[in-house]
């Protein structure tokens, strides 16, 4: 041909090699073991997943370890400072707080990994349709703009504001937080995800990888998800503490858990009352543990977002 | 422009208009009648009375009607426990002291925020740095309604340097106050670490720095200026987060705010003042985040109204 002529002869073609070559990608292990060997190195962040660690198993082990259950009442001995029989001491109604503190501990959690989960898996559906439609056709931007205003309506109410409503209006209980910490709380995970998808689908390897002509499902699975599932991680680790906050807060008004069962909300809010009679056990125990949960949740979040994140890797 | 402007105002107004329908249906979906536990102790004449009197006695769609026609009218109806007062005199009795507590508190958490954040991302990885994180970490971890008796005990108890339990001069709003503005300082605190580090690698700020601009030129002018961004989108949740902080805390403090009211009215299931009390912390949030969104076109002239995404 005309065409190799032109060839520089300092140039020539290469033989051809196995078509394995041309695919490079990287095993997405590498990735992952690149994410956890930064994260057990971040110090601050192995000591939250420590904490968190501690508090699920005191939370199952915890109110086994002491003689006394959660609801034992026991006049004799109410008000008792921390001491070799009672660990944290007693309440008003001679409770032992050490038992008490873990019961709460059981439901605190469960309320918190339950209503994340939900959040979690309406978020990143509604989030994932929306930010699939959008641009696909009329039909398409039809379906996003829906799914967006009912976001945009469901966020611009406060919370909170529901949530005591619903609370106000609904059976108090364990299950009725989570409904009604979830009725809302699931669009600020759709809207990240919405984003993430948008933001992505525009994206040159993206394009290019549709150039080359790769399915949906290659790019759903080796592009999309791959790219968005550690913002989603770090926004459930941090969904999980501001659940915990929420079923405090609300018990703390006294619309979450109801007596005789125990949440760290409520004994909070308990102790409120003895502030001033020097009982600092009433207050400290219950408020350590969700300071403690707010910390771990939070560094352990922020480590794993620095690990994920691909432009702080060395 | 003014095209956006009435699409705004008529967004606020449905999404005023759908929690106003939200929470009249939720409240009227339960079962009995605020007068239920009465029931028993007063005559069938006198409960028919009273349930006239608050117009329980309408069908519902006439009761809403009713209640959405008061509402234009700016009037947020009786209270159902108090004889003598509505939830508008409630309101006006309450605001004075949750708008000093809510307004203290924002421009502490705004401005010793932002200080601290630049301070932090200036003197990144060195103790300042690390002090401000500390901190930033234990306001993120400890809720306000922690925070506020911790606040009791050591600045009212311990070392009396400020009246509690009381209200009536400055001096009483301090400590409320601060345990209001914690979690929110803490939050601007790390928002703005992150964006200033970001902000201060960015080219032009080497360049800058390479024509020889001044240290604090150089952080005020380009520094600052494009690292508040992010700081500003926070705003809208920080408003929110501190009208319901204002719950626990007034409630803490005595203080005798709007959230006091309200957590009140819960307690009492007094439905017209949950009611009323929601749709008027609703509008201040919808109008707090509407002008957050206007703020953002003064801060970045790149942003315009216009555009349908950010």
């Amino acid at each position: 041909m005309a065409m190799e002529q032109r060839i520089d002869p300092l140039f020539r073609p290469l033989a051809k090699q196995s078509e394995a070559h041309d695919i490079s990608m990287r095993p997405s292990l590498t990735n992952v073991q690149q994410v956890v060997r930064k994260l057990v190195k971040n110090k601050l962040a192995m000591l939250g997943l420590a904490i968190i660690l501690l508090l699920v198993v005191m939370a199952i082990i915890g109110p086994h370890l002491v003689p006394y259950s959660a609801s034992d009442q026991s006049l004799l001995t109410k008000n008792k400072p921390v001491s070799a029989e009672h660990w944290f001491g007693t309440d008003d109604l001679g409770r032992d707080m050490f038992a008490r503190t873990w019961a709460g501990a059981r439901i605190s959690l469960t309320i918190g990994v339950v209503a994340a989960l939900i959040d979690l898996i309406v978020g990143v559906t509604v989030g994932g349709i929306a930010g699939y439609m959008a641009g696909r056709g009329k039909r398409g931007e039809r379906i996003d703009t829906i799914i967006m205003r009912v976001i945009e309506v469901l966020y611009g109410l406060p919370y909170l504001l529901v949530v005591i409503l619903l609370m106000v209006v609904m059976e108090p209980g364990m299950l009725t937080i989570i409904i009604a910490l979830s009725a809302t709380g699931w669009t600020g995970m759709a809207r990240l995800v919405r984003g993430q998808i948008l933001q992505l689908k525009n994206q040159e390897f993206i394009l290019a990888s549709q150039v080359l002509g790769a399915k949906f499902s290659r790019i759903l699975f080796k592009h999309l998800i791959p790219n968005t599932i550690g913002v989603i991680i770090v926004n459930l680790t941090f969904t999980i503490p501001s659940a915990i906050f929420a079923e405090s807060f609300l018990s703390f008004l006294g619309l979450g858990v109801q007596a005789p069962d125990a949440s760290w909300g409520t004994m909070t809010n308990d102790a409120m009352g003895v502030i001033l009679t020097g009982d600092w056990w009433r207050l400290f125990f219950p408020g350590l543990m969700i300071s403690l949960t707010m910390f771990a949740f939070n560094v352990f979040g922020d480590g794993l977002q620095d690990a994920l994140d691909p432009r702080l890797r060395e | 422009m003014s095209h956006y402007l009435v699409k705004r105002v008529l967004m606020m107004l449905l999404t005023l208009w759908i929690i106003v329908t939200l929470t009249f249906s939720l409240m009227h979906s339960i079962p009995g009648d605020p007068f239920a536990s009465e029931s028993d102790q007063l005559p069938e004449q006198i409960l028919a009375n009273l349930r006239a009197k608050y117009n329980l006695d309408e069908p519902l769609p006439v009761q809403y009607v009713l209640y959405l026609k008061n509402l234009v009218m700016l009037d947020l109806g009786p209270s159902i426990k108090s004889d003598t007062r509505g939830v508008n005199d409630m309101i006006a009795d309450g605001f004075s002291a949750s708008a000093t507590l809510g307004a203290q508190a924002i421009v502490i958490a705004i401005f010793f925020g932002i200080t601290f954040g630049i301070i932090a991302a200036l003197n990144r990885n060195k103790w300042l740095d690390y002090t401000a994180m500390a901190m930033a970490v234990l306001g993120i971890a400890i809720p306000s309604f922690i925070m506020a008796p911790l606040l009791i005990n050591f600045f009212a108890i311990k070392f009396p340097i400020f009246p509690v339990a009381t209200w009536g001069t400055w001096m009483h709003t301090v400590l409320p106050s601060l345990a209001l503005a914690f979690g929110p300082l803490a939050i601007i605190t790390r928002y703005m670490r992150a964006s200033m580090i970001e902000v201060m690698n960015q080219n032009y700020i080497r360049t800058a720095e390479a024509k020889g601009v001044p240290t604090f030129t150089l952080v005020v002018k380009h520094g600052i200026r494009n690292a508040i961004l992010p700081v500003v989108t926070f705003l809208g949740p920080l408003i929110a987060s501190l009208i319901t902080g204002t719950f626990v805390v007034e409630k803490i403090f005595a203080v005798p705010g709007i959230g006091k009211y309200f957590v009140d009215g819960i307690f009492n299931r007094d439905y017209p003042v949950i009611l009323g009390t929601t749709i008027f912390y609703s509008s201040i949030l919808i109008v707090t985040i509407f002008l957050i969104d206007l703020a953002y076109t003064l801060i970045d002239p790149r942003i315009k109204l216009t555009n349908k995404e950010g």
